[in-house]
């Protein structure tokens, strides 16, 4: 066991960047579901951004500017799913799956030429003294903007929905559209803005991967990381702040298992890069075992709603 | 999930209309053919394979399709289709292939880098990917300053296995302070934790960056760290033009026009072929120029010896990590050793999962 080799400051610095990408689809996908709607297109929406993002960037020379690009092509694309679901009343289950299928085949097409260019470097957010802090220095002060972005993102989210107006709209539409309607909201239009939330959000969380994490752009290069997002808003039961621990608990055991295996440390590290997909798999089972309620799913989730119903 | 999404089915021969006597022919992928890696190599191989017959061959190809009951329904679905025959790119694919080969006898099978031929029209093919491994180990153990080879390896399968060993050995004969860091990342084509491995094993010391896995991340991650890395199955070097020093580039093309040949000439039997650099299978990639010219000749004079066959990677005296003997000395590993390895050689210090 060489357990010296591995540095606490570094690991903690590396599960923040790891878990940024399906923390900022998780947050919006959070919004969607919130409001009613089951959108299983997260990871098109991801691979959408982290395409249309990378080329933006790369064109404009502007990460900046990318990261805006990426933000409205997943939105977009979630505009698609806005128009299946709630205008012409199509299944959202089927539509989310058609939405990734979509994604990942126009993705490939728009960025064949763009395999093998380099991105503009996004640049580490400056915090002067702040980053010479021993430790916390290094693990919580060296990042880049997005970063923070997605954190405070998190708190606007949780502010949103606990205390605005705007929020307890939006949740009454999600827990009971048929109330809501009858109160005189709009209940298509909250849901169609929601869509769009989520999708500049996913949008993002795939461009952190295109032009920072990787940074390059590959086709298919999200790899899942849509259907880690989705897990993680049933794992946070839908709360922004739990959805935040559970993606840097995600993010933490994948970059821990890495850093234990370059140590040499003898475990079974099957187990330990399995063990966020258990989890999940252990909170759908509850959830679907009748305790529902407790953990807050939004009351008309998946569940179509027409004016005349 | 993504894998029943993305089948993209692309037919070579369009605009011609199809005539009896075109010979189809179908591969199945386990990664996007835009990988830029092992798949890349696969289909440039089918390419070339496609302009050298012309319209004498109408090719179908589907990507990203999972081990199991996926590349099943896509191997049958071609099957009655009308194929030919069929390529399955990947190690996996061994029981689905072999499950289909039985229901279409006339069918014929070709699997890249597997071992279970249980009925007569399947073929077996592999390339001596240790033979590149012994000269990216030489490379790495000259290379290195601090002494650490960071390896991020995809399934602990015999293939990848060997290709450690290799590595290591040859690391271990021009550098005995050498050591290996190994990371499995249980997937081929994972960019974002391909990156985060190489992350890992740069912060852990390694300044050379070996990679068994398909895409491009690590060696991006390498260039952006200024540290070495070599490519994997294609050349690499536009991903980090002063880390990648070199890279293994599979070429299947000769191969694969050859048994596309016996099909259409009515002589196609099953095989079990394994070839390497003699065959020209695999080559080098250029010599990166950080390397000093001492090196390129060395690396160049092991690659021709190799391919003569007046070496062999695995010579003994070799022991297994725990010390028993292998191979006595001047032993040379038999074909069957090579080809069902499951243990490390001794001096690496990482335990192999299972």
């Amino acid at each position: 066991m060489i357990l010296g080799s591995i540095n606490p400051a570094v690991l903690l610095a590396a599960l923040m960047v790891a878990a940024t990408p399906i923390l900022l689809a998780a947050i919006g996908e959070l919004v969607v579901e919130k409001a009613g709607v089951l959108n299983l297109g997260v990871e098109g929406m991801m691979i959408m951004g982290a395409c249309i993002g990378f080329i933006v960037a790369v064109n404009t020379g502007s990460p900046f500017i990318g990261f805006i690009g990426a933000a409205l092509g997943g939105m977009a694309l979630a505009l698609l799913f806005a128009l299946l679901t709630q205008a012409l009343m199509t299944n959202q289950v089927a539509s989310g799956l058609a939405l990734t299928l979509f994604g990942l085949g126009l993705t490939a097409l728009l960025g064949q030429r763009y395999v093998g260019i380099t991105p503009p470097r996004t640049p580490k957010l400056d915090l002067g003294p702040l980053s010479d802090i021993p430790f916390l220095g290094r693990a919580l002060f060296t990042h880049d903007i997005v970063v923070y972005l997605s954190i405070v993102l998190v708190a606007a989210v949780w502010w949103f929905l606990k205390y605005s107006r705007a929020g307890m709209i939006l949740r009454a539409v999600g827990e009971n559209h048929d109330a809501a309607h009858a109160l005189g909201y709009h209940v298509k239009r909250v849901r169609v803005l929601a869509i769009m939330f989520g999708g500049a959000c996913a949008g993002l969380g795939g461009a952190y991967l295109s032009l920072i994490r990787v940074p390059q752009w590959t086709e298919g290069m999200t790899v899942g990381a849509g259907w880690i997002a989705l897990a993680l808003v049933v794992f946070a039961s839908w709360r922004p702040w739990r959805a935040l621990a559970g993606a840097y608990l995600f993010g933490g055991v994948v970059v821990l298992q890495l850093n234990l295996q370059a140590a040499g440390v003898r475990i079974p590290v099957e187990y330990l890069s399995m063990s966020p997909y258990l989890i999940t798999i252990l909170v759908l089972v509850i959830i679907s075992s009748g305790k529902g309620r407790s953990l807050d799913a939004p009351g008309s989730l998946n569940r179509p709603f027409h004016a005349s119903s | 999930m993504k894998k029943l999404l993305t089948a993209a089915v692309l037919s070579a021969a369009l605009a011609t209309p199809v005539l009896a006597d075109t010979t189809k022919v179908g591969f199945i992928y386990i990664g996007p053919v835009g990988d830029f890696g092992w798949t890349a190599g696969h289909d440039r191989a089918r390419r070339e394979m496609v302009e050298h017959f012309g319209d004498a061959v109408e090719t179908t190809i589907v990507e990203n399709v999972d081990y199991g009951a996926d590349a099943e329904r896509v191997m049958t679905q071609m099957a009655i289709s009308g194929m030919d025959m069929i390529f399955a790119a990947s190690f996996g694919y061994g029981p689905d292939v072999n499950a289909v080969a039985g229901r279409f006898p006339n069918v014929a099978f070709q699997h890249a880098t597997g071992y279970i031929q249980d009925h007569p029209n399947i073929s077996l093919y592999d390339a001596r990917f240790y033979e590149g491994r012994a000269v990216l180990g030489h490379i790495a153990g000259k290379m290195t300053e601090t002494n650490t080879i960071g390896y991020i390896a995809s399934y602990p399968i015999p293939a990848v296995v060997s290709g450690i060993n290799s590595a290591y050995l040859h690391a271990k004969a021009v550098n005995p302070d050498v050591s290996f860091r190994i990371i499995w990342t249980y997937s081929w084509f994972d960019p974002a934790l391909e990156a985060d491995a190489a992350e890992t094993l740069i912060e852990q010391g390694a300044d050379v960056i070996m990679q068994h896995t398909d895409s491009t991340a690590a060696i991006r991650v390498a260039e952006d760290a200024g540290v070495m890395a070599f490519g994997q199955a294609s050349d690499m070097v536009e991903f980090g033009p002063n880390a990648h020093l070199t890279a293994i580039v599979d070429r299947w093309a000769p191969y694969y026009i050859s048994r596309v040949q016996a099909v259409m000439d009515g002589t196609w039997e099953a095989q079990n072929s394994w070839l390497g650099f003699a065959d020209g299978i695999i080559e080098m990639a250029p010599w990166n120029d950080r390397m000093p010219a001492e090196l390129q000749a060395e690396a160049d004079a092991l690659v021709a010896a190799i391919a003569a066959g007046e070496y062999h990677p695995f010579t003994g005296p070799i022991n297994k990590q725990d010390g028993t003997p292998w191979l006595a000395d001047g032993e040379v590993a038999p074909d069957v050793d090579l080809a069902t390895m499951n243990f490390y050689v001794e001096g690496i210090t990482a335990e192999l999962p299972n």
